[in-house]
């Protein structure tokens, strides 16, 4: 190895920081990157070798219900936003523009699955029935959750990037002791074969900068190791706040997942049949027993990542309009129109259901109650705690110096 | 009555746990064949199978979250961290993650997950295998810490603590782990209740608080100073969160002197949170000021150097002197 094998400090010419740069732009963003596809953004259904059966299985009605949902939750976060400028939520995570890779995957699942969000999931949310006034009890200050999980199998955001991955893949492997439990006890029974249950798996979100936490590698490790029947949802909307996704990773995202022995899959994550139909394969796996996959659903944050964030500060705007010709409701609507399996009527009734849940959300927010924090304390531990008595009753009686302070006349007064 | 040493204690109170509770399990690095570094879990996964024994990928951030996980599908995940030095990976879940869940979910959650904890000095190891981080976790609310100090207790608290509905912290001082002593397998008596601090030595002149590994050690101090004519009462703590302050307090009251020893350093210690609080439960009382005997403010120094860090009976005894001539 000769001098010039060695590192150097100079290039000549050639600035290393563009280089680089190009290079990852030319490999995570390329349309050209192997991306499953098919509803493509002119409205037309194009064919997959792998998911068109998929795709197949999807009548009008299953169709409409995805463009009701996409505009149902589109429709929500306007008013939500709307509600945080109003003061009347300390801040708002907006999805515009990931509805197609929320009700997609979403609506892939099963009521006996187990999802686990991050924070932006409110499309998922709403596929899993949970009530989305609920949902914006977290962001009202008024509950660190919101909803109880196990109504919906929904688990509560999780506002520590990648916390809920490995939270996930354990919850997987529970899934894949108890189909044991279940088998023994059907033998016990004399049962000559084991008792068909729902086979379940579970589905966790993160986004493209969560992946680059330590407890994503964790989680895919854990469940490459157990063949856990799990499906790791990554939403790559291109930016984490103000960091590009090209400083979280130099390949795609989806290409990691080789590396830990799975199929990892880039799906067009503004093509809801694509999403939904990558999603269900994915999951079927799962619980067949085959193991996990990573989905990466490449798509955009139209707007900023939340209320408090300024992306005039770190992006063009024409990488926004770029996007904005991709839109996930937009495409649908053409198909739909296309195909004849939805009029001027349906898209009315669209709009008015989306303004309903509107109203409702904006009245039941202002309804959301205060806990009192006595509900705090009694939540910290299951079992009597002495500390937790001893500072609830000094709150008790410090509180009950002020109510007699108020009773009384004020000083002075006459 | 058996006689057994702290880490077989251990291991048969894991046994017991894994035949009493079917959907109990233990997850950690190298506890399957191996038994772990400590042979804490030697043969259990002969006897349980892989699928209770799980020897883990080495990651403890991954062991915790997937232990949570396993315990909202209603499993009982026992963990097993390697060394106290290496907890930290996993510091994030158990703090944000594990100790949080059921405030976060009004109440409608719960993550009964153990993980045990091998701590402290005096075995002549390199960097982060002496480490007595307790602290820092009982900083944070949600989780609750024990530490046996006898064989008797560790057999009987690693029970305790998984059928404890909250998330359990066992911090077993490895230094001891090769002490002997009798077991009671068939009652807890009077370790019924593991956060309940025990009068190991009664005494009228002033009160020694230790825990885990310094038991043994503020009980030889406190002969010493009987030699003297000292009469010291000798607590053993037992529970790190919650404290049972009643105990500690009811002795001070008797005594009037307080010294609370324990190997993590001082500062900011679980020491000097006794210490405020017996000065405000029991200040009348008090002769002296309350003595904190513990680690300097350093990494953890050097196993050479190890016996000038690590409180040992001289350091009681002075701190006894210090609060007798009050
Ligand atoms: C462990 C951790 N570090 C930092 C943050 C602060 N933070 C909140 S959102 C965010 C960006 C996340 O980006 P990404 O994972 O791509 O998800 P997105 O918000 O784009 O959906 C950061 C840095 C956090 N919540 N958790």
């Amino acid at each position: 190895m000769g001098a010039t094998h060695l590192p150097s400090t100079e290039f000549d010419g050639t600035d290393i920081e563009d280089q680089l740069e190009a290079e990852a732009e030319a490999h995570v963003g390329d349309p050209d990157e192997p991306m499953v596809q098919l509803l493509a953004p002119d409205g037309t259904l194009g064919l997959d070798p792998v998911y068109s059966e998929y795709a197949g299985r999807l009548d009008p009605e299953k169709l409409r219900g995805f463009y009701a949902d996409m505009a149902k939750i589109r429709r929500f976060d306007v008013e939500a936003t709307a509600l945080q400028r109003q003061g009347q939520l300390a801040l708002w995570v907006p999805l515009t523009g990931q509805e197609a890779a929320q009700i997609g995957s979403g609506r892939a699942s099963q009521p006996q699955d187990y999802i686990f969000p991050t924070y932006r999931e409110h499309g998922v949310a709403l596929t899993r029935n949970v009530d989305l006034a609920e949902l914006l009890r977290q962001f009202r200050g008024v509950s660190n959750g919101g909803w109880n999980p196990k109504d919906t199998n929904f688990h509560l955001y999780t506002l520590v990037l990648a916390a809920q991955t490995p939270h996930a893949v354990g919850y997987a492997m529970g899934i894949q002791r108890d189909q044991k439990f279940a088998a023994a006890a059907a033998a016990a029974n004399g049962a000559t074969s084991p008792v068909p249950e729902p086979k379940a798996a579970v589905m966790v979100y993160f986004g493209d900068g969560a992946s680059s936490e330590g407890d994503v590698h964790e989680s895919m490790v854990f469940a490459s190791s157990y063949k856990a029947p799990v499906v790791f949802f990554c939403q790559n909307n291109h930016w984490a706040i103000s960091v590009p996704s090209s400083v979280q990773t130099r390949v795609p995202l989806a290409d990691r997942a080789k590396g830990y022995g799975f199929p990892g899959i880039r799906v067009d994550g503004n093509d809801v049949i694509a999403v939904h139909a990558v999603t269900e394969w994915a999951l079927e796996r799962a619980r067949q027993g085959e193991g996990p996959v990573l989905i990466e659903a490449f798509t955009y944050r139209v707007g900023a990542h939340t209320t408090a964030d300024d992306p005039t500060k770190y992006r063009e705007s024409a990488e926004e309009s770029r996007w904005r010709a991709k839109d996930p409701l937009e495409r649908l609507e053409k198909y739909l129109r296309a195909e004849g399996f939805a009029d001027d009527a349906f898209f009315a009734q669209v709009k008015a259901d989306g303004d309903d849940l509107a109203a409702y959300v904006r009245k039941t927010t202002h309804d959301l109650e205060t806990p009192d924090i006595r509900t705090a304390f009694a939540n910290t531990y299951v079992e009597a705690h002495p500390l937790v008595a001893e500072e609830l009753a000094w709150f008790e009686e410090y509180s009950a110096g002020f109510a007699d302070d108020s009773a009384a006349p004020a000083e002075g007064a006459n | 009555m058996t006689t057994m040493t702290i880490a077989k204690a251990i291991n048969e109170g894991l046994r017991a746990t894994l035949t009493d509770h079917p959907r109990s399990l233990l997850m950690g690095e190298d506890i399957g064949p191996l038994g772990g570094v400590y042979r804490v879990t030697d043969g259990l996964i002969a006897e349980f199978g892989a699928d209770r024994v799980v020897d883990t990928p080495l990651a403890e951030s991954g062991i915790v979250g997937t232990a949570i996980g396993l315990s909202l599908r209603g499993y009982l995940p026992i963990c097993e961290i390697q060394f106290d030095g290496f907890v930290f990976p996993g510091f994030n879940q158990i703090t944000t993650q594990l100790a949080k869940m059921r405030a976060r979910s009004n109440g409608n959650l719960t993550v009964p997950v153990v993980i045990r904890i091998p701590y402290g000095g005096g075995i002549g190891s390199i960097e982060h295998h002496s480490e007595s981080p307790e602290a820092l976790f009982a900083h944070t609310a949600g989780l609750r810490i024990i530490t046996p100090s006898n064989p008797h207790d560790a057999y009987w608290m690693i029970q305790q603590a998984v059928e404890c509905q909250d998330p359990v912290i066992v911090f077993e001082p490895k230094r001891r782990y090769w002490l002997k002593g009798e077991v009671d397998t068939g009652s807890p008596g009077a370790s019924a209740d593991p956060f309940k601090a025990h009068v190991l030595r009664e005494g009228t002149d002033a009160t020694v608080v230790v825990y885990g590994p310094l038991v043994p050690v503020a009980l030889a101090a406190a002969n010493a100073a009987a030699e003297d004519g000292h009469s010291v009462e000798v607590i053993d703590l037992r529970s790190i969160s919650p404290i049972d302050f009643d105990t500690v307090t009811d002795s001070v009251k008797k005594t009037g002197r307080l010294i609370v020893a324990h190997e993590a350093p001082t500062f900011g210690g679980i020491g000097g949170e006794i210490a405020a609080r017996v000065s405000e439960r029991a200040f009348h009382s008090l002769e002296a000021p309350v003595i904190r005997v513990g680690g300097f403010h350093m990494p953890y120094p050097v196993a050479k150097v190890e016996e000038d860090y690590l409180p040992d009976i001289d350091r009681i005894l002075e701190a006894l002197d210090r609060a007798l001539s009050y």
